[in-house]
């Protein structure tokens, strides 16, 4: 269990924490999601004990980190951001100095066996570290946090590196030690927190910008009324078009999908349907109505939305609309 | 604290660092037991003794250079200082890691002695009174040169530092040389390595002067350890 109150870091007069409080139970997996420099391996450090706070607490199991470091630490399995590797030691050998160093009394050779076979290292444990790929090497680090089978995981952007079907694996793999331990981790990958977390902690300028489940999360913006067509026609005139349908906040481009064709993304206000509307306009100028699906307001916009803040979000609506067609 | 000492020394062997450190003092030894020893057909070992601390001013930066310096470069610093392990521990592994391969590099003068000794008579309380104060005297550099590494994360400067710290160490008699006598000079001239490392050499065996090095390591690593207390603290 992590207790964490009103933690605070000042370098100077730059807060980069600010007065954050949780609890992660036992078995509960929180997500921390931040742009950079929001203070989120910040926060990590301090409950490592890598840096101190400020002021503020932070109980691990119960133990103060500052009060009892050693103590602390030894519930910990900790990733860094930048993996703590040795690059000139056999994956091993590695494996083995982390044990000693953190003074384990599990069975040595089945637990180092049990924990590379976890992360899928077995097979590279005789190499050096330095000629392993970026995606073993990140492996390697989650694998030296787990030896001595901490009760309190801290991992920061455990997946940064890996490979698709690698990902999945670590992903899964931290969801089964969520079972037993508590679970703290950072990522940029919004689907990740989302497919793994039970809680998410959304930090930015070193506060606390949203906390809830990922369910709440994303519940807290209503999807209904937001909506993305794709519809042949005469680009200019259909956004005309649209604009004047009843209700409608706006209605703007998106990218082109097949030639000619764009996709647009409307709101309207909150509880219209527009749906049939939308379907009226198209038959009427002969518009051919290719698909409508509801833009669900994803994580991601969630995310932006609130570490940028509504009115920046709108600005930038064009750049991200344009990140999005990249992506598909 | 052995998991830190071991890694250490692995670490020494695979950056081929122990290899080149044993490889010159030990070139360095034979070189002087040669010219001072062989050529005379004499078993009076001091002369090489004698040239051997000047050596190993110059090669002790090279034991101490990355022992802090290459953790903070390769973020391994943080592993480390968010293990469930103390301060001391981390800082006196490494120190002691250090400490044990500059004494492999202080055993070959035996090896001479043993051969000497086939030949005719080695004064082996001499000898061991060289390899005391020899040992000694790095235990105290160790530990500067261990506070030189934590400052930096750059190995080169931490080389550099440390042996201009060494340099000034070794020459504090050619400071107070110049200083006119009173209080200041007194406590200068309390400093000095040489004369102490001369007092050991000659038998003079003070407990002192024991004191004196081995408090120097500790204050030394104790201000180590205190570098990385006020890092987190800042």
């Amino acid at each position: 269990m992590i207790e964490v109150r009103n933690l605070t870091k000042h370098y100077g007069d730059k807060h980069a924490v600010n007065d954050i409080s949780f609890t992660v139970e036992d078995g509960e997996i929180l997500g921390f999601l931040g742009p950079n420099g929001a203070g989120k391996s910040t926060t990590m450090n301090m409950l490592t004990g890598y840096i101190s706070s400020t002021s503020g607490q932070a109980l691990i199991n119960g133990v103060d980190i500052l009060e009892d470091p050693i103590k602390a630490k030894s519930y910990i399995g900790y990733l860094p951001e930048i993996p703590p590797l040795y690059v000139d030691m056999t994956v091993k050998s590695y494996l083995q100095y982390i044990y000693d160093l953190k003074k384990c009394k599990l069975p040595r050779r089945a637990h180092l066996n049990e924990v590379m076979s976890l992360t899928k290292v077995n097979d590279v444990q005789d190499r050096l570290i330095k000629n392993l790929s970026k995606g073993y090497k990140q492996r390697v680090g989650v694998a030296q946090a787990l030896i001595g089978n901490p009760p309190v995981l801290i991992l920061d952007e455990p997946t940064v590196g890996l490979d698709p079907k690698q990902i999945l694996e670590i992903r899964t793999l931290i969801k089964k030690l969520g079972k037993n331990h508590t679970v703290i981790l950072s990522s940029h990958i919004l689907s990740e927190i989302q497919a793994v977390c039970d809680r998410i902690i959304i930090i930015n300028h070193g506060i606390i910008a949203a906390h809830d489940t990922a369910e709440n999360l994303s519940r807290n913006v209503s999807t209904d009324h937001r909506i993305v067509a794709r519809i042949e026609g005469p680009r200019d005139e259909i956004i005309k078009a649209v604009r004047n349908i009843d209700g409608i906040k706006y209605c703007r481009a998106d990218m082109e999908r097949e030639p000619g064709i764009y996709e647009y993304e409307m709101e309207a206000v909150p509880g219209k349907d527009i749906r049939r509307d939308l379907f009226r306009v198209a038959c009427e100028h002969n518009w051919p109505l290719l698909a409508v699906r509801s833009a669900e307001m994803t994580l991601e916009d969630l995310f932006l939305k609130i570490t940028m803040g509504e009115g920046i979000v709108i600005e930038n609506a064009d750049d991200k609309a344009e990140q999005k067609g990249e992506k598909a | 604290m052995g998991a830190i000492f071991r890694r250490e020394i692995g670490a020494y062997f695979t950056s081929s660092i122990a290899y080149i450190f044993l490889a010159v003092s030990w070139i360095f030894t034979g070189m002087f037991f040669y010219y001072t020893c062989l050529v005379t057909a004499t078993t009076d070992m001091s002369g090489m003794f004698q040239t051997l601390f000047l050596i190993f001013v110059f090669l002790i930066p090279l034991l101490t250079m990355r022992l802090f310096s290459e953790e903070k470069k390769q973020k391994t610093e943080q592993g480390l200082l968010t293990a469930p392990v103390s301060l001391g521990e981390i800082v006196f592994g490494k120190y002691f890691a250090a400490l044990a391969l500059y004494t492999i590099a202080l055993l070959m003068p035996f090896v001479y002695a043993l051969i000497l000794s086939k030949f005719g008579v080695v004064e082996w309380g001499m000898v061991f009174a060289n390899f005391l104060a020899l040992f000694l005297m790095g235990a105290a550099f160790i530990a500067v040169g261990g506070l030189v590494s934590a400052l930096t994360e750059n190995q080169i400067a931490a080389a550099v530092m440390a042996f201009v710290a060494f340099m000034m160490l070794y020459l504090v008699d050619t400071i107070t040389g110049v200083m006119k006598d009173g209080t200041l000079k007194n406590i200068v001239q309390e400093l000095s390595f040489m004369r102490k490392y001369y007092a050991i050499t000659y038998g003079v065996f003070n407990v002192s002067t024991i004191v004196f090095y081995l408090s120097f390591a500790v204050v030394f690593n104790y201000l180590t350890i205190r570098v990385f207390e006020r890092r987190r603290w800042s």
